[in-house]
């Protein structure tokens, strides 16, 4: 990755955000306050809102998604609330494609709708995409297949399938008045910050015990009450296999900094953000679904980034080996 | 367990203290000084109920989980819980009392809700218990005690079937100070968001919920 041009783009979105803070809601104004989106103007290095796959772009601010109260009666409307329930607890509502024990809403908060927690309203807009990840273009609901694949640890619904058109119908209704290709402010996870030191997974271990085991528990396996996990697990075979995103350090650490622990979000430093997303990543979990059989291939194939610790040693263990 | 750690020396201070005084460990039975009480030690019934159910301000105590109620009666003593009933009984019970008394109400039988359990009736109350309110950091309360508050390991207690009166006491305790024994300040933090109109409904909205899960624990 080029760090200059990432570094560039990033000043150049900030000073556009700076520039338009007036028109801006406040953050807190989320979901009571509807505004209309604001256009920023043009910026030099921006993409034209096109998403580009691997290459920042200027952000839109000001989105404030619906509330769940404004799903609309009627056929469309039910198709929305199916959505909604499968996101939220997709092993109840779409057991038969879920092979672990997340449910979507365990990594987009709020039912998908919090901002800095990849909410859906800032993922539609940008689909169809191409993605360097299969190197091809991905409609939507090939986005969707991608996460029960990798983050669910699933079998994905064929296209067509109701449980992905319920998805989009959600996602779609959540995004209204979104512009078409806008990177909104809030989409995705923020992770455009690096740790004053590399990680480390020493200290990530001791932030994992003063804030994460409390609900996750001490060996990342997390908490079920009635034969259902409450909190999910983070690693092991019932969290995310090796190739879901939130494998990445920068995901995880953009996730954990504005979302962890659960109400206290940007509580913890950028170190330790870095440091903790370190150690999660650090353990065992399902395999990749690519795996080619050889680690060493496996990872120069799909894994070729300092943001992934698959096939690199760790506190002494080579990772990337699988767990049932 | 860092906490067990963490909480030793205490522990042994109050332990310390309560040899010091040359006061005997309680030896009533934990059924006796639940329904007759011991000396100091007023029945527990006869603000808890003989069921345990708790009533007004008074909360349930049959069904929770030990350990959360044994931290209770020791966070009673050192003021990480300020009550003014019951930190002279927590005093007197002394740590084994605490594990006694915990172990005798944690096994004791909870009835399941009597009238109908409200789900997503479109009340503030089912919103803030159900959804929360992200916009200010205030997660779904069953994120954490579980599916309708029925209480999640030793650190999230079961607030299904508590008492109304006894949750806003509590989200108001946190909010004042008086209660600060939340791990990660988590309740201090949601309490004082929450207006009183969103204490009192969601409090109502926990109280009618079955302490019972359906389908049964495992």
């Amino acid at each position: 990755m080029n760090r200059t041009v990432l570094r560039l783009a990033c000043i150049a979105a900030s000073l556009a955000l700076v520039a338009c803070e007036d028109i801006r809601p406040p953050r807190s104004a989320y979901k009571h306050d509807r505004v209309e989106v604001e256009r920023e103007p043009p910026t030099a290095g921006a993409t034209g809102g096109v998403p580009q796959d691997g290459q920042p772009a200027a952000k839109t601010a000001g989105f404030v998604p619906p509330d769940h109260d404004d799903i609309p009666e009627g056929p469309f409307g039910d198709m929305v609330r199916r959505g909604r329930d499968i996101f939220v607890d997709t092993g109840t509502h779409a057991p038969e494609f879920v092979g672990n024990g997340l449910s979507c809403g365990n990594c987009h908060i709020d039912a998908g709708l919090l901002p800095d927690s990849a909410p859906l309203w800032g993922a539609w807009g940008r689909y169809p995409a191409y993605r360097s990840k299969n190197q091809h273009v991905n409609n939507f609901q090939e986005r969707l297949q991608g996460c029960f694949r990798y983050s669910m640890d699933g079998t994905p619904p064929e296209q067509g399938d109701e449980v992905l058109v319920a998805l989009e119908t959600y996602a779609f209704w959540m995004a209204q008045g979104v512009p078409v290709g806008a990177v909104m402010e809030g989409a995705g996870y923020a992770k455009d910050f690096e740790p004053p030191e590399p990680p480390d997974y020493a200290r990530g271990e001791q932030v994992y015990a003063e804030n994460c085991a409390l609900c996750h528990g001490g060996n990342g396996e997390g908490q079920q009450v009635a034969g259902k996990y409450v909190f999910p697990p983070l690693w092991g075979g019932d969290s995310f296999n090796w190739g879901a995103g939130m494998h990445q350090l920068d995901n995880a650490a953009g996730f954990i900094r504005a979302n962890m622990p659960l109400g206290r979000g940007n509580t913890l430093s950028d170190q330790q953000a870095w440091d903790v997303a370190m150690y999660m990543n650090a353990h065992e979990r399902p395999q990749d679904p690519r795996y080619t059989g050889d680690l060493a291939e496996t990872r120069a194939k799909f894994h070729d980034s300092p943001h992934s610790l698959y096939g690199l040693e760790v506190d002494g263990r080579l990772l990337g080996q699988g767990v049932q | 367990m860092p906490r067990t750690r963490k909480w030793l020396p205490m522990t042994l201070i109050a332990a310390g203290a309560f040899l010091a005084q040359g006061a005997s460990a309680q030896t009533a039975s934990p059924e006796v000084i639940a329904s007759k009480g011991d000396g100091a030690i007023v029945a527990c019934a006869t603000c808890h109920g003989s069921d345990g159910a708790g009533t007004g301000t008074f909360p349930r105590l049959a069904g929770l989980n030990a350990e959360y109620m044994r931290r209770q009666l020791e966070d009673f003593t050192n003021g990480r819980r300020e009550n003014a009933v019951m930190q002279p009984i927590a005093e007197a019970l002394g740590e084994e009392g605490w594990v006694a008394m915990s172990n005798y109400f944690a096994d004791m039988p909870v009835a399941a809700a009597s009238g109908p359990v409200p789900g997503e009736d479109g009340s503030v109350g089912a919103r803030i218990a159900l959804r929360g309110a992200w916009n200010r950091q205030v997660p779904a309360c069953v994120q954490c005690h579980g599916p309708g508050g029925i209480g999640v390991g030793e650190d999230f207690p079961a607030i299904a079937g508590q008492p109304a009166g006894y949750i806003v006491a509590q989200l108001k305790a946190w909010r004042e100070g008086t209660r600060s024994n939340d791990p990660l300040e988590l309740m201090r933090h949601l309490a004082a968001e929450l207006s009183d109109e969103e204490v009192e409904q969601v409090a109502d909205w926990f109280a009618r919920q079955s302490p019972v899960p359906a389908g049964g624990t495992q």
